[in-house]
């Protein structure tokens, strides 16, 4: 089984990001942004306000009427190589027509892997989520949680050096979720790829991420960007513990700030 | 299952029991004329005696329903996808695929004698044109009803337009696929007795259609009952191999393909 290793991480740098919708609903209005290569950043902020166009303009799924993204260094890919941004949607996302092992080749299937050499790397990301004996079944087969999971392994199959998370976990229960928060935070101290992680739980920012940005109501503005005072193992026990409560207290503030913008 | 599956099937038997004992009693009784409405014991003699005939009628039949709904599906599925290439195309096209649902077939029916000459090749093109719309329709909606976020994943890893088409578009469409399939399947048969009215007069074996056409000259009403409950039975079976055939496609994966 070939192992998986990560390609590091890129900077992500957005400038002066503007993208106003049909009915001028201005989204963004000259948003800054300065992600650090390797980094695990937290995006909060009201609904509506603008954190899903955001992402989708940095994956390239949507253009921005002016400013400017860059990453660090570039992600412009020889032909034939892997992708290097990786996207979870809220609801996994899978194909119900394919297995669990030829959902999480998907991404290398398309970019012209060959089979056996993509199989192998679904097999071993399957593993590092832990779906390991579940390859052969089918998404209307899995629980929402496993499906989330099968959603990540094929997020990271091409060895992503930015990775896109638009409230990944909303859905799923309680436990469910802090399950797959530490496994999405193993795999990112193992793998160092960049993360911005959209997320409208104060907890779940504070308990994953090393630096959290507070968006204010639409058009989005940073409201707070802070580097979280927090150590780098987390377990369960950090949630009840003060530092953690005094961080959470700085997101919500901030949240509520941003909602008066 | 086997269990649920008798449950099913006795509500409609003792239902066609009860309504086949009051059909024959009540000809019976009121001495109706056999050639205006035959008794279902008159009915099933003449059709075990004529089951030869009937059997090689609906071969007949159900050969050129068989060549009309092959053409339908697979240059319905050719249509729908140049048809959901583009908005434009779609706009510019679908107004006359609707032409097809309103056609009557019977008035270009002799048409179709003239183009194709009388005999099975005409009998086909009917079924086929009678057959294609819903065809066309369904997996149009098929096409369109796949997840923006899907096809946004395929953008991400630079799908062609052809990979998208082949990997995401048509697969997700399977299951309005075979929804109009299936409404295909009983039109195909539909088109094809039509069709055999106008152009089913040549060499070889009459298909239904003219069965039909001479019991009803002959007066032979229970004669003319058979062929159409041969015909019905003909649809039933093109639309059991077709439901059959979606469900075991759709077996893994779709949630209105399992409960069933
Ligand atoms: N394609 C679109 N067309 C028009 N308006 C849109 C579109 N996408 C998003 N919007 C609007 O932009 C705003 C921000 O949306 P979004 O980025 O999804 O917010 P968030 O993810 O923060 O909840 C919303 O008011 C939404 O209605
Ligand atoms: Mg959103």
């Amino acid at each position: 089984m070939a192992p998986i290793s990560g390609s590091g991480g890129v900077r992500v740098k957005v400038e002066g990001l503007r993208r106003t919708f049909p009915g001028n609903v201005a989204v963004l209005s000259g948003l800054d942004l300065d992600v650090a290569p390797g980094s695990f950043v937290a995006l909060l902020g009201p609904s509506g306000c603008g954190k899903s166009t955001l992402l989708r303009l940095v994956a390239g799924l949507d253009r921005a009427e002016s400013g400017h993204i860059s990453f660090t260094p570039t992600l412009e890919r020889p032909q034939g190589e892997r992708a290097p941004i990786a996207y979870v949607f809220q609801d996994a996302h899978l194909l119900p027509w394919r297995s669990v092992l030829d959902n999480a080749a998907l991404p290398l299937e398309l970019t012209g892997v060959s089979k056996p050499e993509r199989q192998a790397a679904a097999r071993a990301v399957l593993d590092q989520v832990g779906l390991g004996d579940a390859t052969d079944r089918f998404p209307a087969e899995l629980s929402g949680g496993m499906r989330m999971r099968v959603s990540l392994a094929r997020a990271l199959v091409t060895h992503p050096r930015l990775l896109l998370l638009d409230e990944p976990f909303a859905a799923l229960d309680e436990l469910t979720r802090g399950r797959l928060d530490d496994q999405l935070r193993a795999l990112w101290r193992k793998l160092g790829m960049t993360v911005l992680f959209v997320t409208h739980s104060i907890s779940e920012a504070a308990y994953l991420a090393e630096r959290a940005v507070v968006l204010s109501r639409r058009p989005a503005r940073v409201v707070l960007d802070r580097t979280l005072e927090l150590p780098v193992e987390r377990s369960a026990s950090l949630r009840t513990e003060a530092s953690f409560a005094r961080e959470a207290r700085l997101l919500n503030e901030a949240l509520e700030q941003g909602e008066r913008w | 299952m086997n269990r649920s599956a008798l449950r099913a099937a006795v509500p409609p038997l003792v239902a066609l029991v009860v309504l086949l004992t009051l059909w024959e009693g009540t000809v019976r009784l009121l001495e109706v004329p056999r050639w205006l409405v035959p008794p279902p014991s008159a009915i099933g003699a003449v059709g075990a005696q004529e089951a030869s005939s009937l059997v090689g009628a609906a071969i007949t039949t159900g050969r050129s329903a068989l060549v009309g709904f092959g053409l339908s599906a697979v240059l319905g599925v050719l249509v729908a996808v140049l048809l959901a290439s583009s908005r434009m195309v779609e706009r510019a096209l679908y107004p006359y695929t609707l032409f097809l649902q309103t056609v009557p077939i019977v008035a270009i029916a002799p048409l179709l004698v003239l183009w194709f000459g009388p005999g099975p090749r005409a009998v086909a093109v009917s079924s086929f044109i009678v057959s294609l719309f819903p065809v066309i329709a369904n997996t149009l909606t098929g096409l369109r009803s796949v997840e923006p976020s899907l096809r946004d994943m395929f953008r991400l890893y630079g799908a062609r337009r052809l990979a998208t088409l082949w990997k995401l578009e048509l697969p997700a469409a399977m299951p309005h696929l075979f929804t109009g399939l299936r409404i295909a399947s009983g039109l195909a048969v539909i088109g094809a007795i039509v069709g055999e009215f106008v152009a089913g007069f040549s060499e070889g074996t009459a298909g239904l259609g003219i069965l039909v056409l001479g019991a009803y000259r002959q007066l032979r009403t229970d004669l003319l009952f058979a062929a159409v409950l041969a015909a019905s039975g003909l649809g039933l079976v093109l639309f059991g191999v077709v439901s059959l055939t979606g469900a075991r496609l759709l077996r893994r994966w779709h949630p209105s393909a399992q409960g069933t």
